[in-house]
């Protein structure tokens, strides 16, 4: 199964990093968010997957599965909310107040 | 720890409280708060006196950083002793001159009084450490203060330049400095200049001793204003004139100076040392007299007068290093007879310096200029200005009686007997250093004559002055009253300094010299009969006075000899061109489009993780332990991929956000099979708030334009996504490999329920083992919480594009949305409950139990948003009438109290304790400080979750 992860793991970063590379903020967003479940599911996989039962030791299993990704997870997952929460937010004043989401066009200026 | 401490972090102390005590007393000019500090701690150096004279030195330490050898050590002997007594002593006159310098009504004192005590803290700091680190720490505050100061004046461009210049030259020589010193630690292994000294005869021919001598000396040479670095002092001088007088002439130009002789029993055995301070300090002298002639700014010429006298001593410092050479021999006294000369005159100079100084601020304050073409006659006006302008000139030309006089028969003392040297070709060169030295001694007294008799002698040319110069306050008097008295008592009683203050410091810069038990004898007289230097003094005079009558007349005295290339223009034209270059290096790549950031982001990834693996022979596959994979599995990866990929070729922006929803709820899918319950349950809540979040903003968001853009373009991306993809995947299939080292992992699953008392091993690592983590995590959430409400809230004055263009003003939905669906409506009631009183189980059963305060928190929201979808927003705010952002502080205390709760049981921050209560129907309890973290956790998300859902779905 590792295998087949992999490789779905690398599809959600190609098109997360694709998305960011666009034009269009909206797009730029979502792209985070594609990277962000691809790191999320990098992280699971490489500590090797359905090693045990679910780390609550009420379950008196022989075996657990590694619990220190889930915690990074976890934390990940919420700030990952704060920061896309945050972009959305601040697209969509970008957008209201200079009238454009196109990244070409909002290019900081040279300061002399 | 010991007083000493406590007389270092004094000053500190008072640079924090000035604005209280300002606020506390408003109508009493800061100055005299202030006051007391220095004057303390100029009486307790006093009294330490006798205690180091008999003793030798007095010290303490505080453990700061054991482990890489850097401590708060105290170490007070001689020479530190004599810089404090400056420091204080000059501190507590120049802080008294400035009372009555500095207009309480029109100047921000508070401002001026805190670097100024931040400075003293410095100095003193400086001057009393014996750790290398420390020191330099207290070297750059120094630095950063004297900028503060010299910048006092900020609406002034010439402050600003001043200030700048200072900080970059002084700033410079600080970093050569700080690596001489790890130079250093790396030959001996320690930063303490007492351990340094012992251990020089094991370092003495190291590869590294010279070049950190080299980079040490830089430091000493840019502090102290020797040639060429000497070109940040004259700008400086647009300080107020008491910082002039303190900082830039009495204490922290002489940094330097203290530098080279603490350093000196390290590097006195060095020929380039001795050749090197001694060298570049009398060109320096001579250099400095010489450009001193040509000033006609009266600080100008003091500033000058400063860096030339500074050469003065540093110079004597490196001729009285040559005594190391001759340990054990009485040529060895012979030659620390310049040490000696160095160290009194360093006194005299302060004493001497601090006067004119403060005459001169005397003269601009009453006249309104410090040019010398439009003073003159003043004698008449300001007749004590003037005798004490006069004792400060004389003392400095060097005439008998002040005290003045006797050091610079000293310094002829030492340049003539350097003559007898006979190693390092001395010999051969020795007899040039008396004559440069009598030339400086020659334009000294007539910069001195010049600066007297130019002001106060002469025709009284009034007209040409903004003011009516009258004799200046008296309080404006006090000071330089009380050091033109001591350059007299010096001058003729200086033997009280030279028991007190100079046989100690002698022993701290030649502690080779002495045996056990002994002490240098130090005599001076004011009278030692018809020597060389009397006759070289009588010399001076008298050619000094042909030349002042010539001044006026003669070009090559009052005329600058270069205008086109001099050291100034370089330093400006260096620092433009470094400017203009890196502005240039900048451009090149600074291109303000996100996507070649992004682009440089994501090849230096491919680049530097791909090519390290394939380097490291990294990427080969285990596939023995890999897990079996259903057909269900399998069904969800390929619905997983294929909603992923059909984003890419969307165009409507609903399809877009939905499609992105469905790929969150997969992977919590994912979370599900791979035995991740918390991580399940935070996604599910996550993804619903973010895709209701989207959806909300949706309105106003862009219509996704399918992007007109040149194929190149798009296989450019292409080929990025891919490499990025490609090497995430093989990074994923090389983790199978077996492991370099052992994973900590099992220690959070022995010891959960054993430390910590939770079973749910998720939430015990957020909540106990990386406390610290979590509670920084909700701070970050707060802060993106509080940006969101500042973004959408404050709207700026120019923030006139409100309704943009094809925009409609309507309210967005939330506000003026109500659902008329009747069984959202009726559903929704019974949900929110069940969500609610879910929520709160999930929270208090995280410890042992899928769950804690994130998931709970999130499911509290997710029914509150379903609240505000189907009744609306006021409903909510009816429902629930808090203020989310303080509920978001409320949390983040509650966790900060958490962790500052273990200190009263003295334990380490975010220490957690638990124990088991038996409770009657209910059964056993578990009562855990970790569940009132979590608590603190649990307020804090809401309070983010709601902040945002609220503003957003809010704003109009």
């Amino acid at each position: 199964m590792e295998l087949y992860m992999s490789l779905t793991i690398g599809v959600l970063f190609t098109v997360g990093v694709y998305l960011i590379l666009s034009k269009s903020l909206l797009r730029i967003i979502l792209g985070t968010s594609f990277l962000t479940h691809g790191v999320h599911l990098l992280l699971l996989t490489m500590s090797r997957l359905k090693t045990g039962a679910a780390p609550l030791l009420g379950e008196k299993a022989d075996s657990y599965v590694d619990p220190l990704p889930q915690a990074l997870i976890l934390t990940s997952i919420v700030i990952s909310f704060g920061v896309t929460s945050f972009f959305i937010v601040l697209a969509y004043k970008a957008y209201r107040k200079l009238g454009t989401d196109d990244m070409e066009q909002l290019r900081g200026e040279q300061h002399e | 720890m010991v007083i000493l401490h406590l007389a270092i972090i004094l000053p500190f102390l008072f640079a924090i409280a000035a604005p209280i005590l300002h606020k506390l007393l408003p109508r009493v000019h800061v100055g005299w708060l202030m006051l007391p500090v220095p004057a303390a701690l100029f009486a307790y150096m006093l009294s330490l006196i006798p205690v180091i004279r008999d003793k030798g030195f007095q010290e303490g330490t505080i453990a700061w950083m054991p482990s890489l050898g850097v401590d708060v050590h105290v170490y007070a002997d001689g020479l530190a002793l004599l810089f404090a007594l400056l420091i204080t002593g000059i501190g507590s006159l120049v802080l008294l001159y400035s009372i009555y310098y500095l207009d309480k009504n029109r100047e921000k004192l508070v401002r001026f009084y805190v670097s100024l005590m931040l400075f003293m803290g410095a100095m003193l700091g400086l001057v009393l450490s014996d750790n290398l680190m420390v020191l330099y720490g207290f070297w750059e505050l120094t630095s950063i203060s004297s900028f503060l100061l010299i910048a006092f004046w900020h609406e002034r461009e010439k402050s600003l330049y001043g200030a700048m210049k200072s900080l970059v030259i002084t700033v410079f020589g600080g970093l050569a400095m700080f690596s001489g010193f790890l130079l250093l630690y790396v030959m001996t292994g320690t930063f303490s200049i007492r351990e340094l000294i012992a251990g020089v005869p094991a370092i003495a021919g190291h590869d590294l001793f010279v070049p950190a001598m080299l980079l040490i000396l830089l430091g000493a040479f840019t502090k102290s204003a020797q040639f060429p670095f000497h070109i940040w002092l004259p700008d400086a001088m647009e300080a107020p004139t008491p910082v002039s007088a303190y900082l830039h002439s009495a204490t922290m130009v002489k940094a330097g100076i203290y530098l080279v002789a603490r350093m000196s029993p390290i590097f006195a055995g060095e020929a380039l040392w001795l050749w090197l301070v001694s060298g570049l300090g009398l060109l320096t002298l001579v250099y400095g007299s010489f450009r001193a002639l040509k000033q006609i700014d009266l600080k100008s010429m003091l500033a000058f007068s400063t860096i030339s006298q500074l050469g003065l001593v540093m110079s004597l410092f490196g001729l009285g290093s040559a005594a190391a050479l001759y340990t054990g021999t009485p040529q060895a006294e012979f030659f620390s007879k310049a040490t000696m000369a160095a160290l009194f005159h360093l006194l005299n100079h302060a004493i001497f310096k601090g006067t004119l100084f403060m005459v001169v601020g005397i003269v601009d304050h009453e006249t309104g200029t410090r040019d010398i073409r439009k003073l003159g006659g003043l004698m008449a006006v300001m007749p004590i200005t003037f005798t004490i302008a006069m004792i400060g000139s004389f003392s400095m030309a060097g005439i008998p009686p002040f005290n003045g006089f006797l050091s610079k028969e000293m310094f002829f003392t030492a340049v003539l007997n350097i003559r007898s040297m006979d190693l390092y070709g001395m010999d051969a060169w020795g007899t040039l250093f008396p004559v440069i030295a009598w030339v400086a001694s020659v334009f000294t007294f007539i910069y001195s004559m010049l600066l007297v008799f130019r002001t106060f002698g002469g025709k009284a040319q009034f007209d040409k002055l903004e003011k009516k110069p009258h004799e200046a306050p008296l309080g404006l008097l006090l000071s330089p009253v009380v050091l033109a008295t001591l350059a007299i008592v010096f001058g003729l009683f200086p033997n009280l300094a030279s028991y007190s203050l100079i046989e100690p410091a002698m022993a701290a810069v030649h502690p080779g010299l002495l045996g056990p038990g002994e002490q240098f004898m130090v005599s001076i007289s004011l009278w030692h009969g018809f020597t060389t230097e009397l006759f070289m003094t009588a010399g001076v005079v008298a050619l000094g006075i042909v030349l002042f009558l010539l001044h006026k007349r003669s070009a090559v005295l009052n005329q600058p000899l270069f205008v086109k290339a001099t050291l100034n223009k370089s330093y400006d034209g260096g620092l433009s061109m470094m400017d203009r270059v890196s502005h240039a290096i900048t451009r090149v790549y600074m291109t303000g489009s996100i996507r070649h950031y992004m682009i440089y982001i994501f090849a230096f990834l491919i680049l530097a993780l791909g090519l390290t693996l394939f380097g490291q022979n990294a990427f080969s596959i285990d596939t023995s332990g890999f897990a079996e994979m259903s057909f269900y599995e399998g069904a969800i990866m390929l619905a997983l991929v294929l909603a992923s990929i059909a984003v890419l070729f969307v165009n409507s922006r609903l399809m877009a956000i939905i499609l992105t929803g469905a790929v969150g709820y997969l992977v919590s899918l994912f979370f599900v099979i791979f035995r991740a319950p918390d991580l399940a349950l935070t996604q599910l809540s996550v993804e619903t708030v973010s895709v209701a979040l989207f959806l909300l903003c949706f309105y106003h968001l862009p219509k996704l334009k399918k992007e007109l853009v040149s194929l190149r373009f798009k296989l450019g991306n292409l080929i990025i996504a891919l490499g990025v993809g490609a090497t995430m995947t093989l990074v994923a299939l090389s983790a199978s490999r077996t492991k370099p080292f052992e994973s900590i992992s099992h220690y959070f699953l022995e010891n959960s329920y054993k430390l910590a008392g939770g079973k749910n091993v998720v939430n015990v690592i957020l909540v106990d083992f990386r406390g610290f983590d979590t509670m920084l995590e909700i701070v970050v959430l707060g802060i993106a919480s509080f940006g969101i409400y500042a973004l959408i809230k404050v709207k700026l004055k120019e923030d006139g594009l409100e309704s943009a263009p094809g925009q409609s003003r309507a309210a967005l939905p939330l506000e003026a949305y109500k659902s008329n669906d009747v069984i959202l409506k009726t559903l929704a009631k019974l949900t929110i409950v069940i969500i609610l009183g879910f929520s709160l189980y999930m929270f208090y059963m995280g410890h042992n139990h899928p769950g804690g305060g994130f998931i709970g928190a999130l499911m509290a929201s997710a029914a509150l948003l379903l609240m505000g979808m189907s009744f609306g927003m006021k409903k909510v705010d009816r429902f629930m009438p808090l203020n989310f952002q303080k509920l978001t502080a409320l949390g983040i205390l509650i966790a900060l109290l958490t962790g500052i709760g273990s200190f009263v049981f003295d334990a380490p921050f975010l220490s957690h304790a638990f124990d088991y209560f038996d409770v009657p129907i209910i059964g056993e309890l578990e009562l855990a400080t970790a569940t009132l973290f979590d608590l603190g956790v649990y307020l804090t998300v809401i309070g983010v979750a709601m902040t945002i859902i609220f503003t957003i779905g809010r704003d109009q």
